[in-house]
């Protein structure tokens, strides 16, 4: 570590690292010489970013596929209002240069896959798991274990949030426990929603991210204890915070009694999803936007039946009869038999499975869902719509 | 006389209660009551074999049950029942 040198430029920079006395400019060091991957740049990679940024790790990897959005600035603070439309990983690497220039970014503007992940994490020495989705957290647990990296976790869920440490070896030698000792399976498809349709309140990515920062920074330092072995738990609505231990599981696929995989598997079937299937709605007759919007504009007769909750019809709406899915059945005598229904939903998933109850249940015949739902009606239709 | 802590993700099947009493005489006993006081929420703790999923787990205290008793863990009475449930959340 001697090697590692630090301008006075740096040194004044850091300052307030050097003269906490465990830490110190040995500390420092290990910082600068760390190289660390945040996977997802969203509400966690945000305080991950610029906290690791800010403290000096040295290099830094930043993975994502997506573009901003309007709907991200509410807990993703690395960007503003004007990056809307640029590539995250674009985006965070220039608002990032300017927070400290001293650090090597390095950007993969791609998703994460079992095709490129060893490849991508082999170079670092930590990864911060900062993404959005099952199969993601399972690949990245997974990688990291087959690499023998260390995965620092962080979660949330509407109010709910979740970090942790696996993968971790201590200075004995003993590697804890990991997600899959946790997890060894994921939820199949339904039975959790996804932030996107859950939601989250926005400081919550902020807390856990930071969480996530002190942990990577106290995994590469050596400073403190880390919370390898222990699950730390954040109710925002409470206040209620746990520490509850992790055990390693004699059933791990990975570091059990009996491992079984020795590789990266298909993380979309593992989790019961299939690419193409994932927002594949039910095989149901069909209406665009285009032809709802001549529909209207003929004043032809017609049914159009919402069925999001009223929260959500109180963002936007398109005058639709408010029937939330989970009741369409309960309020079959409201929906027409005898003259066209048009249904609708966020993105036409909801109204496709609508649909598809209803015809199983009673037979209706005369039923379209709306393809691409509220969504593509404010795209190509009334621009003046919010979207959500 | 157990305190079972509910999870945020699973408070909808509760009417948003965070807490629920139980008074089983061991964790299975007491998440069973909740299941029955909560129908809803029955598909979310137990797979179709009755069985605690895999992405569910159970505390008592700061200990993950499989460390103790599994579901056999008997309850006392100020005995606090934690519900962990996987969640993925980060980015959207």
């Amino acid at each position: 570590m001697a090697d590692v040198t630090f301008s006075k430029a740096e040194l004044e920079r850091y300052s307030r690292h050097l003269i906490i006395p465990e830490f110190n400019i040995e500390g420092q060091r290990k910082l600068k010489a760390a190289k660390v991957l945040v996977v997802g740049t969203g509400g966690l990679g945000a305080p991950l970013l610029q906290y690791l940024a800010a403290a000096g790790v040295g290099t830094i990897g930043i993975l994502d596929f997506d573009i901003v959005d309007d709907s991200n600035l509410q807990r993703q603070v690395l960007f503003t209002t004007d990056d809307v439309g640029k590539p995250k990983v674009e985006a965070a690497k220039a608002r990032l240069e300017k927070l400290n220039p001293f650090v090597t970014y390095k950007t993969y503007n791609e998703q994460l896959t079992s095709e490129n992940a060893l490849e991508i994490i082999k170079d670092y020495d930590v990864v911060a798991d900062g993404t959005d989705n099952f199969p993601t957290r399972y690949l990245v647990n997974d990688a990291c274990v087959l690499l023998g990296k260390v995965n620092v976790y962080a979660s949330i869920f509407r109010f709910e949030g979740q970090a942790s440490v696996f993968n971790y070896t201590d200075k004995e030698g003993n590697t804890g426990p990991n997600y899959r000792d946790l997890f060894p399976t994921p939820p199949p498809p339904g039975l959790v929603p996804s932030c996107a349709e859950g939601g989250v309140i926005g400081v919550l990515p902020g807390i856990l991210g930071s969480l996530q920062a002190n942990e990577v920074i106290k995994v590469i330092t050596g400073v403190g204890d880390t919370l390898s072995g222990r699950l730390f738990l954040f109710d925002a609505s409470t206040f209620e915070t746990r520490t509850l231990k992790v055990r390693k599981s004699p059933k791990n696929p990975l570091t059990g009694d009996n491992p079984t995989q020795t590789a990266l598997i298909d993380y979309e079937q593992f989790c019961g999803l299939n690419i193409a299937d994932r927002n594949k709605a039910p095989d149901v007759k069909e209406i665009t936007v285009k032809e709802l919007a001549a529909l209207q504009a003929q004043q032809d007769d017609f049914q159009l039946i919402d069925v999001r909750e009223p929260y959500e019809y109180d963002i936007a709406n398109l005058g639709g009869e408010l029937i939330p899915l989970a009741s369409v059945l309960e309020a079959v005598d409201k929906i027409d038999s005898s003259r066209k229904v048009v249904i609708h939903c966020r993105s036409g998933k909801r109204s496709a499975d609508a649909i598809a109850l209803l015809e199983k249940k009673y037979g209706f015949t005369n039923l379209y869902n709306l393809k691409g739902g509220i969504l593509a009606y404010a795209d190509e239709v009334d621009t003046t719509l919010a979207k959500y | 006389m157990a305190k079972i802590i509910i999870p945020t993700p699973l408070r909808k099947f509760t009417e948003n209660n965070a807490n629920i009493e139980a008074n089983g005489g061991t964790v299975l006993e007491s998440v069973q009551q909740l299941a029955a006081q909560y129908p809803d929420i029955k598909k979310h703790l137990f797979d179709e074999d009755g069985e605690i999923r895999n992405f569910v787990r159970l505390y008592v205290g700061d200990d993950d049950i499989e460390d103790l008793d599994s579901v056999n863990t008997a309850v006392e009475a100020g005995t606090v029942i934690s519900i962990v449930p996987a969640i993925a959340g980060g980015i959207a």
